[in-house]
């Protein structure tokens, strides 16, 4: 059945081809259904609880999507004529911004006072920025920001050296917000453009949901537009070194666009969209795909060489790769198809992709490579292959050495893997994106010089009609939120108990003694009452208290610290809430708490796809190997490798996000290959009667070279993906790219010294030399 | 204040009135022209009521559907050549239960604003140039509610259309007040009786925002037009608001002296 399949390619290329292109047309073609989503809720899927709550909060009360515009005077201070004015612009444009709600700033905070019996509320500086600013006004505004807990370390840094306007903006409840998102960024960027040309003295920061959503488009788009072609780069690099031919290439070529662009298109059929994981599918299919051709081809060239007709030199090394390259490229797709497991929908569609890019892949390599292989008019000078030379060298001095090699390489696995611990699950939603990118750097100045990006609402429910005005709990509310700002990772709480205490220092003569909260339930309705009827449009309370009045929002926020602070954050709060106040029903949600818990339930669930990707991918080895001994054996190899990856990985970096989650599970699927390839003909040179020696000599002479190569492709496939500004995608490209290598170093030093201590017994002698291959074959085809 | 009524009413004059004014509108001669016979015409058929009072249910909604309601009464003055005088009794929820917002409503100037306080028993003059924001937390802004001052707007006749079954002229109106919340507002007319019937409210940026519908109009002492309800949907933030009247009364003898300071603490 194989055999009549090969040479059907062999005899009827033209129709092999013809078929196969259809083919790839045909599912290239859903590209055109293809989009890009680039907000941050495309990480969770809709049954995320904490998606479910931010959803929920944001309905009860107002959407908390934002532009943060910093302005920081090169004077040091905020606190002029020409900076106030410049932040009255700022702000009375920053209105004009598309689907904006509020506004909230230095110059139209809405400032309560009392004058004789009237409450005075009015904008601190000046609704319109066409108002002379006196020094007087200036004076004013520096008094009050400064003492202002809405304000100060939020709008106003202590020191009053910079200031932020909040832009919130609603968007359209439609699944693809991309192209508000990215309107919304450039309109706030032309504002900050007009201005930095009209202020030379003051730089401008630019950050916020909006702004990280945006970043997420343009990085992504960044990434395809040089990692994309970085990689085709690299790619024709390596396969002019490896296979010094332009036709070869161009065949490999046509195979890895054929395979690239059916697998898009297939995506595009299933209605899927392209996210940031799933923008590396192309880097990472083409990376598996050069590996399956860079195998035929070898093997092509090798049988040339060796004097074969052309077709018979196909047809050769159609038969004798078919089963080697599906068995590693089905361990690949069972790697990737347990992202599947993941909580993150953009990595179960990236594992489903690749999986499916790698299958196909496959078949293409075995269909259209071929076919052209035969039609193109390829020429081998006939030559002796030198470097095999250099491979039975090495097995040489490894046999000799392995008294040596053996404890030494257990040793520095065990060393490197005990490092694994140090790691830790962390997600921080601003650092998926490298330092030098401007988004990044404006959080981190904005972190440094005022407040953090790590956010968490707190809704406080009373669970009864108009209970926020209830004194009691106003003072369980003020207690709560002096006990926040007890905290050092806490940089701003807005809390309607301050607002409560300021209204009833106004209503009572401004006197300072008064600045408490009111005694009363019906004082404090009527107080609130009072000051909500006197603030403008889009300065409402609405973002902080809900319709009935049951339910209040204290806002805080947070240095950018890591998904288990957050988590324990959360955990803290309720657990004060339980003790001081249990009939308060307290929701925790933001986006920051969403990719905290993320980051840990994808972890876990990771876990337990990886645990599976072993199991099944043992089980297919002892399967394929015919033994449950090297299949046992083999585990050591396919884990090791991993495991010090993460043991590295703990000394460079220590954190783990959610793009490193599935590096497990990935890797376990690519480095199995060189296992395979190496057990397989030790195995098949014992059951021929040799000793183990001479196995693992065979074993070297044979495959050694094809494994650096396949190495060599992956390294480079995935040191390209590395360079992804966004270190979702690039760190899993390091540790990926790391583990790749460590694998060959595993499966080149302790596995054969592994195999020469143990493999002792004789094997019953098979005479079937095609043995294990053949059976590959049959069972899995 | 709350002349919330204010815009609902909108008269008839008479067959006399009413033929001055079609006649006014057939000579006006820009689109800028026969908007502003329109809204003159609007104004004029209201005129005369006199003073009102009525109990007002508001329903608020929020983007999940939960719904709380307010409940006040609302007394209303005409006043000739300038603003309505307007009083608004709060009844819910509980804990503000009799507060009372007087509002002293100007063409060319900020409306005047008290609130008593009955938990403090004092009568509080309230900064109102910010008109734009929400009233009682609900869709509504107090400009929404201010009685209609042909001043108040430029105008500008865009074309004819039927809404709620009524032929309607639609008209842009461009707040004259910088302080307004709105850059435009789009009314529709209907050509019967002279009343709204619609209008898109276009906030600063100039995006469409709320939509107020003026539903289950009826007619008083034979000439003043009141819809019972009036639905504010904000297409932004998918909330809405219902104020519904639940009676009214006109010509109930109401006088000045039922709406200074003092008589807020009257009140019960």
């Amino acid at each position: 059945m194989k055999n009549r399949f090969l040479h059907l390619i062999v005899a009827k290329p033209w129709l092999v081809l013809l078929v196969g292109i259809l083919a790839v047309v045909a599912l290239s073609y859903g590209g055109k259904n293809l989009y890009f989503r680039g907000d941050y809720k495309i990480f969770f899927g809709d049954d995320n609880p904490q998606l479910q709550a931010f959803e929920s909060m944001q309905k009860t009360f107002s959407k908390n999507d934002n532009v943060s515009i910093v302005v920081e005077p090169k004077s040091g201070s905020v606190f002029n004529k020409e900076t106030l004015e410049l932040i009255a612009k700022i702000t009375e444009d920053a209105w004009q911004t598309p689907f904006s709600l509020r506004v909230d700033s230095l110059t139209n905070y809405q400032h309560t006072e009392a004058e004789e019996d009237d409450l005075i509320v009015d904008y601190l500086v000046s609704e319109f920025s066409d108002v002379e600013i006196t020094d007087e006004m200036i004076e004013k505004t520096k008094r009050v920001s400064l003492a202002e807990p809405l304000l100060v370390n939020r709008t106003i840094s202590p020191s009053g050296h910079v200031s932020m306007v909040n832009i919130t903006v609603q968007l359209p409840d439609k699944l693809d917000q991309t192209q508000d998102v990215v309107e919304i960024a450039a309109f706030v960027r032309e504002i900050v453009s007009k201005y930095q040309a009209e202020y030379p003295e003051v730089n401008f920061y630019l950050t916020g949901v909006i702004m990280m959503n945006n970043s997420f488009v343009e990085e992504s788009q960044g990434d395809m537009a040089s990692l994309i072609p970085a990689m085709f780069l690299a790619v024709l690099i390596m396969l002019s070194i490896l296979l010094r031919s332009v036709l070869a290439t161009v065949a490999t070529l046509i195979i890895i666009v054929t395979s690239i662009s059916a697998t898009m298109g297939f995506s595009g059929w299933l209605g899927m969209y392209l996210s940031t994981a799933t923008i590396s599918v192309p880097t990472i299919v083409m990376t598996l795909a050069v590996a399956d051709c860079v195998h035929i081809i070898s093997s092509y060239y090798y049988n040339l060489r060796q004097g074969m007709s052309n077709d018979q030199a196909i047809e050769q090394a159609l038969e004798i790769n078919f089963s080697p390259v599906l068995i590693t490229s089905a361990t690949t797709a069972i790697g990737f198809l347990t992202f599947n497991f993941s909580d993150v929908p953009p990595l179960r569609d990236l594992g489903n992709l690749v999986a499916f890019g790698v299958m196909l892949a496959f078949v293409l390599a075995i269909t259209i490579l071929p076919a052209f292989l035969k039609l193109l008019p390829i020429k081998v000078k006939k030559r002796d292959d030198s470097n095999f030379g250099k491979m039975e060298q090495f097995a040489e001095w490894l046999i000799k050495n392995r008294k040596l090699v053996l404890p030494a390489s257990t040793l520095v696995i065990i060393c490197v893997a005990a490092l694994v611990p140090l790691n830790k699950v962390n997600d921080v939603p601003t650092e998926y994106f490298a330092e030098d990118i401007q988004f990044r750097y404006d959080s981190d100045f904005m972190d440094e010089h005022l407040l953090g990006v790590t956010m968490i609402d707190f809704a406080l429910d009373t669970q009864e009609a108009s209970g926020i005005n209830n004194p009691e709990f106003l003072a369980v509310v003020s207690e709560f939120t002096d006990w926040l700002r007890a905290k050092d990772e806490v940089d701003h709480v807005i809390s309607l108990s301050d607002t409560f205490k300021r209204l009833n220092k106004n209503m009572n003569g401004d006197d300072p003694e008064e600045y408490k909260l009111p005694e009363q339930q019906d004082l404090a309705a009527q107080f609130l009452l009072m000051y909500e009827m006197s603030l403008p449009y889009g300065l409402d309370l609405n973002n902080q208290i809900n319709l009935d009045k049951s339910s209040l929002r204290i806002t805080v926020t947070l240095d950018n610290i890591g998904s288990g602070e957050i988590v324990a954050m959360e955990r803290d709060v309720q657990n004060w809430f339980a003790d001081r106040s249990p009939n308060t029903k307290v929701t925790a949600a933001s986006p920051s708490l969403m990719f905290a818990h993320i980051g840990e339930r994808n972890m876990q669930s990771m876990l337990t796809g990886s645990s599976l990707a072993i199991v099944l991918i043992s089980g297919l080895l002892i399967f394929a190997l015919r033994s449950l001994k090297l299949g046992i054996i083999s585990l050591l190899p396919n884990l090791a490798p991993a495991a010090m990856g993460f043991g590295l990985w703990a000394l460079y970096s220590g954190s783990i996000n959610l793009g490193l989650s599935i590096v497990t599970s990935m890797c376990l699927g690519i480095v199995v290959d060189d296992t395979v390839h190496f057990l397989s003909k030790y195995k098949r040179a014992r059951v021929l009667g040799k000793n183990a020696e001479d196995a693992v000599r065979y074993a070297f002479a044979s495959v050694g070279k094809a494994l650096w190569i396949t190495t060599l492709v992956l390294f480079t496939g995935f040191m390209v993906l590395a360079q992804s500004s966004f270190s979702l995608n690039g760190d899993m490209g390091l540790l990926t790219a790391t583990i790749i290598l460590l694998a060959l170093a595993v499966d080149f030093l302790f596995l054969p010294a592994f195999l020469l201590l143990v493999d002792k017994k004789v094997y019953k002698i098979d005479g079937e030399s095609e043995y294990v291959e053949a059976n590959q074959a049959s069972t899995v085809a | 204040m709350l002349k919330q009524i204010k815009p609902l009413q909108w008269l008839n004059l008479g067959l006399l009135c009413t033929s001055l004014a079609i006649s006014s509108i057939a000579i006006a001669q820009t689109p800028e022209e026969k908007g502003l016979a329109i809204a003159k015409e609007r104004k004029l058929r209201d005129k005369g009521w006199g003073d009102t009072e009525s109990a007002t249910k508001m329903v608020l909604r929020n983007a999940e559907g939960e719904e709380s309601i307010r409940k006040m009464r609302l007394k209303a003055l005409e006043v000739q050549g300038d603003g309505d005088k307007g009083l608004t009794i709060f009844d819910e929820p509980r804990d503000v239960k009799g507060t009372a917002f007087l509002n002293f409503s100007h063409i060319h100037e900020a409306d005047d604003q008290w609130l008593y306080l009955p938990a403090l028993k004092r009568v509080k003059r309230i900064s109102s140039r910010n008109k734009s924001g929400p009233f009682m937390g609900s869709e509504f802004s107090y400009e929404d509610l201010a009685s209609f001052e042909v001043e108040k707007y430029t105008y500008k006749l865009l074309r004819e259309e039927v809404v709620h079954g009524e032929n309607s002229w639609v008209i842009e109106t461009i707040p004259t007040d910088k302080f307004s919340g709105y850059s435009k507002q789009i009314i529709w007319i209907d050509q019967s009786e002279y009343r709204v019937q619609k209008i898109d409210f276009y906030d600063r940026k100039k995006s469409l925002m709320k939509t107020l519908s003026f539903l289950n109009y009826r007619q008083y002492l034979n000439k003043y037009w009141r819809a019972n309800t009036m639905s504010m949907v904000n297409h932004q933030t998918n909330k809405s608001t219902d104020l519904i009247t639940e009676s009214v009364e006109f010509r109930v003898g109401l006088s000045d002296n039922d709406f200074n300071k003092n008589s807020l603490k009257r009140l019960r």
